[in-house]
């Protein structure tokens, strides 16, 4: 393959802006990337805030007897045999999931834990079964395991397309009751809404989505596709149709980076790669993102803190003043830091603000610090 | 049967006993995905361990792979505390990654010493016995037949040692903090368990398949019992069989035996599921018809008990009759008339219906109730 031949060089702007025009294959990987990171991460994001997150990945390992079993009966690798073979064992690798729940007093993290063990063991069997055949026309399906872009070919491409486009389309066809299934399933059922069809035609999306993506990413990590992307756009925004958008987008930068860069360098695995890029992007949304992020709170936590902190002292201050017949008493800091601790520090902090003064060794208020204080002391 | 097959049965059969022990208290716990969390992330461990020894045999790796192991349990509840995502989503973030990072730092450094990706996801336990264990001439076993036996011994150790702290935290929280447990310890104790466990068994398995001998038998097994001991021991059980079972399964399809385990543990799963007394598919429909038909000779009962010494008794008492009027259709009614003939509630005389004393008293009882 072209691309796997050259060096690892080019730094990652240069690979995306120049090679990724000029460049046959690459843009066959990034174009199928960018299909596969859309659709996972806005069909992921429902998936999160109905806490699947772990379906996907019972799904995707699901699928891996589904390819093998296709490949066994059609005899050929079409990738849209294959894609609906993968499609209808990750389907009913759900369904069983759901029986099992539903049936029985098995919990859903046991269900889910089942069907992705036994289905992909059930994978590796046929798979096995099928590389022990004599003739060689197997190869290439183990690359189902780890994905491998750079082996991506433009029929692949197509089918991605399509299939994500499909899934997207029908998506918003019926945002507003896939709305109401992830809020609040009870309201929509008595609003008359078929909730039932309406959950199995989100989990027949998902599936899709997770399908399009296991030929680049592989079964193993494919989970990671549908819940890093719309995990990290949570943070960002409140509103469902802006996080399903930046889902997309992030799972389409992440697919897309990592394809490429994998597709550049030597021995760099795309599924893994293309995860850690997904990986990165939560890491940078749960620490920086506006209002939730980790730091952001952080900070949130100390300005609140500091702001109580100085209160306190001014209106121990205060409180002191009232007690005196004359006015602008002064006060030792010792006195204050019995009443409240850290006292010193507070009060160097809010003679800056011009709110204290010193007489002496002593702390009386400014008259903009008295008035600060009534003001607070009356509310 | 060759030593080498008998060994490697021997092999999956402490390999899923040793699995099936912890495993049963992570399905009890609702914890079942971190040992799929925890089985994919130790690769990174043995990885960062084979870096620090340069030796892909060295037991270090086995410690360095149940540290990392546990430090996935720990960064999961770690974001999870954060509120910012759920547990669920917390547990597809992390081991996603740091399996990412194991396979990327295996196929660009590693690649080609020992460490072989598909390995040791899928392990190859029919290679097991060749690697043996020789101390001073004397031929110990397979090596990962001697290190499993020793993680199954600590792990029976630990249960027994600790079973009522793991009884109480695992049935009743609440009250294992009001007795004065501390269910934080017993929960990284476990995951201890869990971790060194998964270590062990994935070198001679496979990461998936540690996930199927740690959730598919002790699941099984909750279908079929409720006691806790009979739990384990049928988990323990259930877990051999599917070893031994998976083993000619894949003897026969000369195919992968990690995979025919993991799948005999799935036929296992369905058995019970199907066929489990009581609480089994096929008990729950058996229960159902026949609730129907008794439901059904009693409503026949109250029919007849209604209109018997009336004037309209004739008409009403004739099978025929039924049909009409409680909506049975022929053979149905038919069949719910030689039902309750059998249980002495009514008798035919020349297509008409009697009740028997027996038929009287059930129905004014289901009329009173």
């Amino acid at each position: 393959m072209e691309a796997e031949r050259r060096s690892s060089d080019a730094t990652v702007p240069e690979l995306l802006g120049l090679a990724l025009f000029s460049d046959y294959t690459l843009r066959t990987v990034a174009l199928g990337s960018a299909a596969l990171g859309i659709t996972s991460g806005a069909l992921g994001t429902f998936a999160v805030l109905r806490r699947q997150s772990l379906l996907g990945d019972a799904i995707s390992h699901a699928a891996l007897p589904g390819v093998a079993l296709a490949f066994l009966l059609t005899g050929s690798k079409a990738p849209l045999a294959l894609v609906v073979g993968a499609a209808l064992a990750g389907f009913v690798g759900t369904l069983v999931v759901m029986g099992v729940t539903r049936t029985t007093r098995i919990k859903y993290d046991s269900a889910l834990g089942i069907v992705l063990s036994v289905f992909f063991g059930f994978g590796l069997v046929l798979l096995t079964f099928i590389q022990r055949r004599p003739d060689a026309t197997q190869a290439g399906l183990d690359r189902f395991l780890f994905g491998q872009a750079a082996a991506l070919l433009r029929r692949d491409l197509i089918t991605q397309a399509v299939l994500g486009a499909v899934a997207l389309a029908l998506m918003l066809l019926v945002w507003k009751e896939l709305k109401l299934l992830s809020f609040d399933p009870d309201f929509g059922q008595s609003l008359g809404f078929p909730m039932r069809a309406l959950d199995v035609l989100l989990t027949s999306l998902l599936v899709t989505a997770i399908v399009i993506g296991l030929q680049t990413v592989g079964v193993v990590l494919m989970a990671a596709m549908v819940i890093a992307p719309a995990a990290a756009a949570r943070q960002w925004t409140d509103r469902l149709g802006l996080v399903a958008l930046v889902a997309g987008l992030f799972g389409a930068g992440a697919g897309v980076i990592g394809a490429v860069v994998s597709a550049e360098a030597e021995r760099l695995p795309t599924g893994p790669t293309i995860v850690l890029c997904a990986s990165a992007i939560v890491l940078v949304s749960l620490l920086f993102a506006p209002r939730r992020g980790l730091l952001w709170r952080e900070a949130r936590g100390r300005r609140d803190r500091r702001r109580l902190r100085l209160a306190a002292v001014l209106e121990d201050l205060w409180t002191l003043e009232q007690q005196h017949v004359d006015g602008a008493h002064a006060h030792s800091a010792a006195v204050l830091a019995v009443m409240s601790g850290g006292a010193e520090r507070s009060l160097a902090e809010l003679e800056q603000q011009g709110l204290v003064r010193q007489v002496g060794d002593e702390w009386a208020l400014t008259d903009r610090g008295r008035a600060e204080a009534a003001g607070r002391a009356t509310s | 049967m060759t030593s080498g097959q008998i060994e490697i049965q021997l092999i999956a059969v402490v390999v899923a006993v040793a699995c099936a022990l912890p495993g049963t208290f992570l399905v009890l716990r609702r914890l079942a995905l971190v040992s799929d969390a925890i089985s994919h992330s130790i690769l990174l461990g043995i990885v960062l361990g084979f870096f620090v020894t340069g030796d892909v045999t060295s037991p270090l790796l086995l410690v360095g792979a149940a540290i990392v192991g546990l430090f996935t349990v720990v960064l999961v509840s770690t974001i999870e505390r954060t509120g910012l995502v759920r547990e669920d989503a917390a547990i597809g973030l992390v081991f996603p990654a740091l399996f990412s990072i194991g396979v990327i730092l295996i196929s660009r450094y590693a690649d080609g010493v020992h460490l072989d990706i598909d390995a040791v996801l899928l392990g190859e336990l029919a290679f097991a016995p060749f690697d043996r264990l020789v101390f001073w001439g004397w031929d110990f076993g397979p090596v990962s037949l001697v290190v499993m036996s020793v993680i199954l011994a600590l792990n029976v150790a630990a249960i027994a040692v600790f079973w009522k702290e793991l009884k109480l935290s695992t049935f009743d929280p609440a009250l294992a903090v009001a007795l004065g447990f501390t269910p934080a310890l017993v929960q990284y104790g476990l995951m201890s368990l869990v971790s060194l466990t998964a270590v062990g068994a994935f070198d001679a398995v496979g990461s998936i398949l540690v996930v199927a001998l740690m959730i598919a038998p002790p699941a099984t097994a909750y279908l079929l019992t409720d006691s806790l001991p009979r739990l384990l021991a049928l988990a323990a059980a259930i877990g051999a069989a599917s070893g031994i079972a998976g083993y000619w399964l894949a003897y026969v399809l000369d195919a992968s035996i990690a995979g025919s385990m993991a799948s005999m543990t799935g036929v296992f799963f369905v058995l019970g599921w199907l066929l489990a007394p009581g609480r089994g598919l096929v008990a729950a429909a058996r229960r159902r018809a026949r609730q129907r038909l008794e439901f059904a000779q009693t409503m026949l009962a109250i029919h007849l008990a209604n209109h018997e010494g009336r004037p309209e008794a004739e008409v009403e008492s004739r099978v025929e009759h039924l049909h009409g009027h409680l909506r049975w259709d022929a053979s149905f009614a038919e069949r719910i008339v030689r039902g309750a003939e059998r249980r002495g509630l009514v008798v035919e005389r020349i297509g008409s219906l009697e009740l028997t004393d027996a038929g009287r008293t059930l129905a004014a009882e289901a009329v009173s109730r």
